[in-house]
């Protein structure tokens, strides 16, 4: 099998020579300004040890789980709307496309204003971040459900609670999938902005705590761990989104 | 087979006060039925120009004709998807203004829904029909045996060849035991075999049921073979401009001197159209080289 070795030592050698490419580019710093692989790794022991990786884990996951679940709930409903409604879709439109270009991070000062410190502005953050790419995945999806699953519809003469939940949501489940994804990836990259700035707690707030104490090997812990978690996260929704598309035929062609 | 009882009409006035007179109300009747379209810069065109015939009640009828002649215009509005501008368009003599569960339509894209099984595609046309679960899964699974699916109940769409396709589609359609179907060029997309197979099939389910058939395609044979009349049309604009009987048994074998008269028959008068229509647009490419000074 080795295809099955070429499958797993690609990406093994390539993480190696990143490491090893970091070591050595690290070796013409000192180690407080730009630690080495193995100061980061021990780093990461101690705050194991120090017992609050697991806090600063749990609390991150919770500002996301929280800010994401809110943003789907309202976004996904608003995007099946917005996809049915043409008019209602022009109207809005040009107020989406206003503030969607707005980053995240510039409601920063507003969010610290009117929530204070603590787990709302981190959560009003992300709730921004992952909100237009569910909206923009959702109304894509509902737009591109094939005429002819409305035809048949009507047809045999469905009623339209039925042609909602029996046809439309999982006719457009798969691109409302892909708006998830897009939504998680964003969602974790501004938690982190989010907690540094404006919170006490978390992946964010160790990375910029770690800062004032001039640790940097906690400092480049923490941005791995940022790292792994992101892609744990991604992982599992890619996972999700495989099975919902080979259950719906995508990857075996059309229909 | 149908035979009697059938009117032939010609797309002339003469004829649809004769069934009115002497015969039953027919299943289906297009009188004068148009479809216009107003274009974006504002012309208005004609997808079809006064259509008129007469359906009776089990019979099978072929639509042909090369694109743009308005076969699909004409399904669409006895299915109800589309409304006339013009004229009249009646089933069982009521006029058609949305779709009916008791006409279903057929698609050559099969209008299966990916995520759901066989049986549950069959399943959603007696869901909305209000049966409940237990009989409908009876009669779901009756519908896949009589298009030799059963054992295909669980397997998805895209774990189905399009001949299959095909069938599950006509399974949902028979399980909610429509008076009419409506086929839209519904074995243009399968191959030579399959194609042959099906319209076997086809014919022979209709042997069980009295099942009004409206049949559209851009294949001849196809149309000689399964339809106990076959009109022609004709595009720019969309018109009927000949309606055939086809005086011969089922099943019709292929080779038959008959169905090589009705072939040649049906193949002159289809070559006239589309000399025309090539005609118009030949007269097209012509304006446009000259206008542009150059050659292809």
């Amino acid at each position: 099998m080795p295809d099955k070795v070429l499958k797993v030592a690609i990406p093994v050698s390539a993480v190696a020579a990143f490491l090893l490419l970091w070591h050595a580019a690290a070796s013409f710093y000192p180690l407080e300004q730009f630690p080495r692989p193995l100061q980061v790794a021990l780093a990461i022991v101690e705050l194991v040890k120090a017992g609050r990786l697991a806090g600063d884990i749990g609390i991150s996951l919770f500002r996301l789980v929280v800010a994401y679940s809110a943003a789907v709930c309202c976004a996904v409903p608003m995007g099946i709307l917005l996809g049915r409604c043409p008019a209602c879709l022009r109207g809005i439109d040009p107020l989406v496309q206003l503030l969607r270009p707005i980053s995240p991070i510039a409601w920063f000062p507003l969010a610290v204003l009117w929530f204070g410190i603590g787990n709302a502005p981190a959560i009003f953050i992300i709730f921004i971040a992952s909100f237009f790419p569910v909206l923009m995945g959702t109304v894509g999806a509902i737009k591109t459900i094939p005429e002819s699953y409305y035809k048949v519809s009507r047809n045999f003469g469905a009623k339209p609670s039925l042609v909602m939940v029996s046809i439309i949501i999982p006719a457009a489940f798969p691109g409302i999938m892909t708006g998830l994804r897009i939504a998680l990836g964003t969602a974790w990259i501004h938690l982190v902005a989010g907690e540094m700035l404006g919170a006490d707690s978390g992946l964010g707030f160790l990375i910029i705590d770690a800062r004032n104490f001039l640790r940097t090997d906690l400092i480049m812990a923490g941005m791995i761990l940022v790292g792994m978690l992101g892609l744990i996260l991604n992982s599992l929704i890619s996972l999700a989104e495989n099975l919902i598309n080979r259950q719906w035929g995508m990857t075996g062609g059309a229909a | 087979m149908g035979n009697d009882g059938r009117s032939c009409i010609m797309p002339s006035s003469q004829g649809h006060r004769d069934t009115m007179n002497n015969r039953p109300v027919p299943k289906i009747s297009l009188i004068d039925a148009e479809k216009t379209y107003r274009s974006s810069s504002g012309e208005t065109q004609t997808a079809l120009e006064k259509a008129r015939i007469d359906i009776n009640e089990g019979e099978f009828v072929c639509l042909v004709g090369p694109s743009g002649c308005g076969k699909s215009t004409v399904i669409n509005l006895m299915a109800g998807f589309e409304q006339p501008t013009g004229g009249s368009v009646t089933i069982d003599g009521k006029p058609v203004v949305a779709p009916d569960p008791d006409h279903i339509m057929l698609f050559q894209d099969y209008g299966l829904f990916p995520w759901k099984t066989a049986l549950d595609n069959v399943l959603f046309g007696l869901k909305c029909r209000g049966v409940r679960e237990g009989e409908a899964k009876k009669k779901a699974l009756a519908a896949l045996d009589s298009v030799g699916l059963a054992t295909y109940a669980n397997r998805h769409p895209h774990e189905l060849s399009g001949g299959m396709k095909q069938r599950v589609s006509l399974a949902r359609a028979l399980a909610v035991e429509p008076s009419v179907l409506f086929m839209d060029e519904p074995f243009g997309a399968l191959d030579a075999f399959t194609k042959l197979h099906l319209q076997d099939e086809l014919l022979e389910l209709r042997k069980k049921r009295l099942l009004t058939v409206v049949f559209v395609t851009h294949d001849l044979d196809e149309a000689i073979y399964l339809g106990d009349r076959v009109v022609l049309m004709a595009p720019n604009p969309g018109r009927f401009v000949n309606i055939m009987e086809i005086e011969m048994a089922t099943p019709r074998s292929r080779t038959d001197e008959r169905f090589d008269r009705y072939r040649k028959e049906l193949l002159t008068a289809f070559d006239l159209v589309h000399r025309q229509s090539s005609m118009i647009s030949k007269t097209l490419v012509t304006e446009r080289i000259q206008q542009d000074g150059s050659g292809i």
